[in-house]
């Protein structure tokens, strides 16, 4: 399949389901009120639902998805090991945690800024970690196991403070929290992470001729004319800035970045440079259509979309692994 | 382009393990490295190419490599490095067309000229009829001319290649070392790491032969291998026989001194 053509298929496909998740929801709107609602106005219950529940919760189904599936690809490239996904850097677990601090602190019920505003000092802070990682040692390994060191800590201190937690229902909110949602977020939350997101996508979308080099090893891309520890930097900092806002407005959604990239693998040229834009497209696809899936699996209620993601995912690799003769990479 | 490095001295680890090293290349030669394992031959390829820091200097043309950044130096070396990594399932032909990267700005994909280069190259390395293969599926033979193939498709004047000639059979091996001299015969300068004394003498202008980071001997083939520096540099004795195509060295038995070891 042309490059070009894939895209645009891709495209098409997440277009289709951001309209289908504007579509669906408990209201029972019919699609020519619900459109209506959103671009022209009109019966005021309707407006609000679209603009203010619906529109947001697609619009960052669509953007954390391609932030995911991008992630996950330039990960899986720049360290070129198909089992890397977006938390094997350990932001999204230390962005986690400052969430759950804020939980436990009491001051999240203060303002509906707080937990982002937790989950992003946390990514600022793991990012500042691993960027002075990548700027002293030359080492991708180095890398992974500061991510591998900083996941652990984190997963421990969340333990941490959910034993310590005063109340049974704290802890249950913060369980919840960690699934990983997009439920119930606002507009305010979009134009939180949005720009963070644009950011990553431009730091991501760039690396890919390094990776398409590193390919070679890091001694053939160095002849190639790359700059390695500016590669580094790109990716640890494009990465961390989608992976933080991301998880600084939905919690961590797991799966995405890892199944993402292998499943559209076989449909490109497997240049790992040009499996970004399409990752992204696909991981936006895949989330929004795993969003709808949650919504309505359960009638009664509602799933978290990070449980769908990896409901749907896990199995649906391990069944890709399994069909594949030969190396799915 | 005539490529020099002076005084080169890299340490690893607070271990010198290249000191002193000095190394011309002109257009037109192809220049075997020899040496025992361990005697800095790939870390004085390395250096040169600008992938480990070391004191000393190149230049290219009286240019200060050093102060060049990664892509101008690029478009002026291209190295073969003796791993032979290939990380996902590429065809041949995207594999060998990567040779091309450090010619083409942002957004700027294959020209027409391009293709021409890396079929050239395909050819030059004998591996044409792989252009479609998935490159990870081809022996360990076939893999070390493909990834040859990427360095000589990057077009720079001089071409660094660490033991090419490794782990291919006994005709590839000629047709590598052909390739070479043909690339020489083109006005590029080859500098190329070799573990075969043999492939060493017949095919290369020039010898230089390093022992524990140092460059022990350098010169014409006939003049440097002989019994006494097989004996020092390597540990060996050797038959060295003389033809008409030039000397063929067969590895006959250890020195005392290396048996004793």
């Amino acid at each position: 399949m042309s490059y070009a053509r894939l895209n645009l298929g891709l495209m098409v496909l997440a277009a289709g389901l951001f309209i289908l998740s504007l579509l669906v929801g408990p209201a029972g709107l019919g699609p020519v009120d619900s459109l209506r609602g959103l671009v022209a106005g009109g019966d005021e219950a309707t407006m609000i639902i679209m603009r203010e529940i619906r529109l947001p919760r697609a619009l960052l189904g669509l953007c954390i998805g391609f932030s995911l599936g991008a992630s996950g690809a330039v990960l899986q490239g720049f360290l070129r090991n198909p089992l890397a996904e977006p938390g094997v850097i350990g932001v999204s677990a230390i962005a986690s945690l400052g969430a759950v601090l804020v939980f436990y602190s009491g001051v999240a019920g203060a303002s509906r800024l707080a937990l982002p505003a937790g989950a992003l000092l946390g990514a600022l802070a793991a990012s500042a970690i691993l960027l002075a990682v990548a700027a002293r040692h030359g080492s991708t390994l180095t890398l992974i196991l500061a991510g591998v060191a900083l996941s652990s800590l984190a997963g421990a201190l969340t333990s941490l403070v959910l034993s310590l937690s005063p109340n049974p229902f704290a802890s249950y909110e913060i369980i919840f929290w960690l699934l990983g949602s997009i439920k119930d977020r606002s507009m305010v939350h979009v134009w939180v992470a949005l720009p963070l997101m644009l950011a990553g996508w431009i730091l991501i979308l760039l690396a890919h001729k390094p990776l398409d080099a590193l390919s070679l090893g890091e001694e053939a891309a160095a002849s190639l004319g790359i700059d390695l520890a500016r590669t580094r930097l790109m990716v640890v900092a494009g990465v961390a800035l989608c992976v933080g806002a991301g998880t600084a407005v939905a919690g961590a959604i797991s799966f995405v970045g890892l199944v993402v990239p292998h499943l559209i693998r076989p449909l490109t040229d497997r240049l790992p440079g040009k499996l970004i834009l399409p990752s992204g497209l696909g991981g936006a696809a895949l989330l929004l259509a795993a969003d709808v899936a949650a919504r309505i699996a359960i009638p009664a209620r509602e799933l978290n979309v990070g449980v769908v993601t990896a409901l749907i995912g896990a199995p649906f690799f391990l069944w890709l692994v399994v069909r594949s003769r030969k190396d799915v990479f | 382009m005539e490529l020099i490095a002076r005084d080169l001295a890299v340490t690893l680890s607070g271990r010198t393990v290249l000191s002193g090293a000095s190394v011309a290349l002109r257009p037109g030669e192809v220049v075997g490295l020899l040496g025992p394992n361990g005697a800095g031959k790939s870390t004085l390829l390395r250096a040169i190419a600008g992938h480990v820091a070391s004191e000393g200097a190149v230049t290219a043309d009286g240019r200060d490599l050093k102060a060049l950044p990664p892509s101008a130096r690029s478009r002026l070396i291209a190295y073969l490095p003796q791993a032979r990594t290939i990380s996902w399932a590429l065809s041949v032909r995207n594999l060998v067309n990567l040779g091309r990267m450090p010619w083409h700005g942002l957004g700027q994909g294959m020209s027409k000229s391009d293709t021409e280069i890396c079929n050239d190259a395909m050819a030059l390395m004998d591996v044409g009829h792989l252009a479609d293969r998935v490159s990870t599926e081809l022996s360990g033979g076939e893999q070390a001319r493909v990834l040859a193939a990427r360095a000589v498709a990057q077009d720079t004047p001089a071409l660094l290649a660490d033991e090419p000639a490794s782990g291919l059979d006994p005709a590839h091996q000629l047709m590598m070392m052909g390739a070479l001299r043909r690339l020489a015969a083109r006005g590029r300068s080859v500098l190329v790491s070799l573990h075969d004394l043999t492939l060493a003498a017949r095919w290369c202008d020039r010898i230089v032969v390093l022992r524990e980071g140092r460059i022990v001997a350098e010169g014409a083939p006939g003049h440097v291998i002989t019994p006494d520096l097989l004996a020092a540099a390597f540990g060996i004795r050797a038959h060295i026989a003389a033809d008409v195509d030039g000397l063929s060295i067969v590895p006959v038995a250890l020195t005392e001194q290396m048996s004793g070891a």
